[in-house]
């Protein structure tokens, strides 16, 4: 164990912070906004199995502890209850902890901690106590993992009040929603699409950190026939069916939640209105999933303006399948054109 | 002293007073008999008034509950030593973090007494600010709190470092026999051990969890849990307050001089029943709950103050004068309380910064409440809040 000699890190030796606009892969840019995050206040520090000198098993934290140290990279004993936990005691301390769960399917050990405590606590004091803690799961399939290495658990946590659930889709958004995350006093659970982990895109890591990618969906396509409502992972699915789309003659408009808990309802109201059908892509299981919400609002809120009923497209109510499968069981564009095919049969 | 375990197997314990109020010593406690002997006999006394008020409140908290003042209650009855001991050891900077019971720790702490039962009455999942205090709230999911400590333990680590910077604060969690078959009390003593966090592990080992002996949680005397996570740990005579008092002293003293966490098992009783819903009598033998009358915590330290001329009928007399007057305070404050806050503050600090969902349902609701016609719930609410922000 090295000393807490410094807890002030000095930056001689660091590299230098990264500016201006770069090219980076979606994990690099969750690395550089927790890096950022870090350089900008001392209370922010990370948590999780590996994720000091491996760097994590996705590389999310290289570099970190060598900057930043073991005192605020730490290498926690192989127990999610515990790191949730002790997060939320360092939270009571004044510490902004960020706390790494190695895969979707580990956060189970958790969930106590993050359902029962995490969520409660600012409630449970009346406000005298914040939870300024981050959860980052990587979650959702496609990469051939193994059982419990594919799955899509957030609805497990926008149904629990107290919590934030947000899931980036871009490297943009990865580098700015984990720092808003951070800076949040609420909890945050962080999911990281691990399909997009090696997507590159442009970062503009002078991009200002505000509250906006914790609330607000945007629109990522303008189109006038039809909704894509997607987040994550399933934003790029939705992006090559609108593209496939436009070959047939129609316009898809794609929705990126961001957020599930917020739901942004007004943007995806404003959105269906506007083209009177909605298809909710995820890939979680359709069954109770994030849609099942998304559609009962939008069927409330745009009942008149509707040309169809709203649809949904994810995954199945089976077990997360083997790796020989999972390509069957998530969204694919296939998948989605069908839903648009049945949504204009109407 | 030894004590049994269920088995026949004798287990060292710590004891400084013997169940007749007489000062014992017994080989290894040197140490601990100079820490108690620093108690001067104001201390003593004053830990004596902390153990009866202790009890009153226990009492007219059950009576409150009878009456239908309170939702339930959990009664602390035979633990005033194991809990007014142990916070007699604590400093104001130390952080408390308690389960559900450790109304004598609060007491000490000096937590208004009303505020203590909010809880029970269900007008409050809290009932203080913990940050007043350094007093944790109550937690009701068994063992998740121990967690909390040894996190909180490791902030107070990198506070506090290097080490001649220490502010001399300490961590202390309590929990019971039941607890420690949870997962998270065994992972917070790993974290503890491997991160040498000052925290303190005070079991307060009643016997009883519900219904449930003792032998349905371990096979072995339970302060060797703390042993096999590398935690120096000690029994002690839990209804002796001055044991408890000693050993605390001196774990907490570990844990601020950067040695690290410690494991305490209080051996006690639980006199009572776990709460106002609970019936004993299915589960345990009046014979058992008679020979532990015999050994009740507050006779104990009475006798001994007698015994040392610190103990007069007109001393017993204040106390029940003070108890009197906590009783008035309690019956009172508790009525007073009456339905507890508005009903539209179960939408209050869900959330520390605006959330559209809440801020949407809350208008509804308002609006359903006032009589108007119901708004639509969700999204034209959410639109009149500016989107979900």
């Amino acid at each position: 164990m090295t000393t807490m000699a410094e807890r002030t890190h000095t930056t001689s030796g660091a590299p230098e912070p990264a500016s201006g606009i770069q090219t980076l892969s979606f994990g690099k840019a969750i690395n550089e906004g927790l890096r950022a995050a870090m350089r900008r206040d001392d209370k922010v520090m990370l948590m999780g199995e590996d994720i000091g000198p491996l760097g994590g098993v996705f590389r999310v934290t290289d570099g970190l502890q060598a900057e930043f140290g073991e005192q605020r990279v730490v290498d926690t004993p192989l127990a999610e209850s515990g790191i949730v936990g002790t997060a939320i005691g360092l939270a009571m301390r004044g510490y902004r902890p960020v706390c790494e769960i190695q895969f979707d399917g580990f956060v189970f050990p958790a969930f106590n901690q993050i359902t029962t405590q995490l969520s409660k606590i600012h409630n449970r004091t009346r406000g005298a106590v914040q939870m300024p803690v981050v959860i980052r799961i990587p979650y959702g399939g496609g990469i051939g993992g193994v059982e419990h290495h594919g799955e899509s658990p957030e609805s497990l946590f926008a149904h629990t009040a107290g919590l934030r659930v947000v899931s980036p889709s871009t490297p943009q958004d990865a580098y700015t929603m984990i720092q808003e995350a951070i800076a949040s006093p609420d909890p945050v659970l962080y999911f990281e699409p691990k399909s997009r982990y090696w997507g590159k895109g442009a970062v503009d890591l002078g991009a200002p950190v505000g509250t906006d990618t914790l609330n607000a969906a945007h629109v990522v396509r303008q189109g006038t026939d039809v909704t894509f409502v997607a987040y994550g992972p399933s934003v790029a699915t939705a992006l090559k069916a609108a593209d496939a789309l436009a070959e047939e003659g129609r316009s898809a408009e794609v929705l990126d939640l961001r957020a599930i808990s917020p739901l942004d309802t007004a943007a995806i109201v404003a959105s269906v209105r506007k083209t009177g059908r909605c298809v909710v892509i995820h890939e979680a299981p359709v069954f109770f999933g994030a849609g099942a919400e998304i559609a009962a609002r939008v069927t409330e809120e745009c009942f008149y303006a509707l040309e169809a009923p709203v649809l949904r497209v994810g995954g199945f109510h089976t077990p997360y399948p083997v790796a020989k499968h999972e390509h069957e069981y998530l969204p694919s564009v296939d998948r989605v054109l069908d839903a648009v095919d049945r949504a204009f049969a109407h | 002293m030894t004590t049994t375990n269920g088995s026949n197997e004798a287990i060292p314990t710590l004891q400084l007073l013997d169940p007749q109020g007489n000062r014992v010593t017994t080989r290894g406690s040197k140490g601990y008999r100079d820490r108690a002997a620093a108690l001067t006999t104001e201390d003593l006394r004053g830990m004596y008034r902390d153990m009866v008020l202790t009890r009153r409140f226990d009492d007219e908290a059950t009576s409150l509950q009878r009456q239908g003042e309170l939702a339930l209650f959990a009664p602390a009855r035979g633990q005033e030593a194991a809990q007014v001991g142990s916070a007699y050891a604590l400093r104001p900077q130390d952080y408390v973090f308690p389960s559900y019971r450790e109304h004598g720790v609060l007491h000490v702490r000096g937590l208004d007494p009303v505020d203590r039962l909010r809880f029970f009455r269900g007008s409050d999942h809290g009932g203080w600010n913990p940050t007043e205090h350094n007093t944790s709230v109550y937690t009701i999911v068994i063992g998740a709190h121990t967690l909390h400590a040894t996190g909180y333990a490791m902030g107070v680590q990198r506070d506090n470092t290097p080490l001649d910077k220490h502010d001399g604060t300490a961590v202390i969690t309590y929990f019971g026999d039941g607890a420690t078959s949870q997962g998270d009390v065994n992972e917070a003593m790993v974290y503890a051990a491997v991160n040498d966090a000052p925290v303190v592990f005070f079991l307060q080992n009643n016997q009883w969890a519900i219904s449930e002996p003792t032998t349905r949680q371990t096979k072995t005397p339970l302060y060797k849990r703390g042993e096999a996570f590398g935690l120096p740990s000690l029994r002690v005579d839990g209804n002796d307050v001055l044991a408890v008092y000693a050993a605390t002293q001196e774990a907490l003293e570990r844990a601020r001089t950067g040695q690290g966490p410690s494991f305490i098992e209080a051996f006690t009783y639980r006199m009572g029943a776990h709460t106002t819903s609970d019936d004993p009598t299915r589960y345990r033998t009046s014979e058992q709950e008679e020979l532990w009358r015999g050994r009740d915590p507050i006779d104990r330290l009475g006798a001994l103050l007698r015994a040392e001329g610190a103990l007069d009928d007109d001393f017993e007399a204040e106390i029940k004068a003070e108890g009197d007057e906590l009783g008035a305070e309690l019956r009172d404050g508790v009525r007073a309380l009456d339905g507890g806050p508005a009903v539209s503050s179960m939408f209050d600090d869900v959330y520390a910064t605006p959330h559209g969902t809440v801020a949407a349902e809350r208008a509804w609701y308002e609006a359903y409440d006032a009589g108007d016609p119901p708004a639509p719930q969700y999204a034209t609410a959410d639109s009149a809040q500016g989107g979900a922000r």
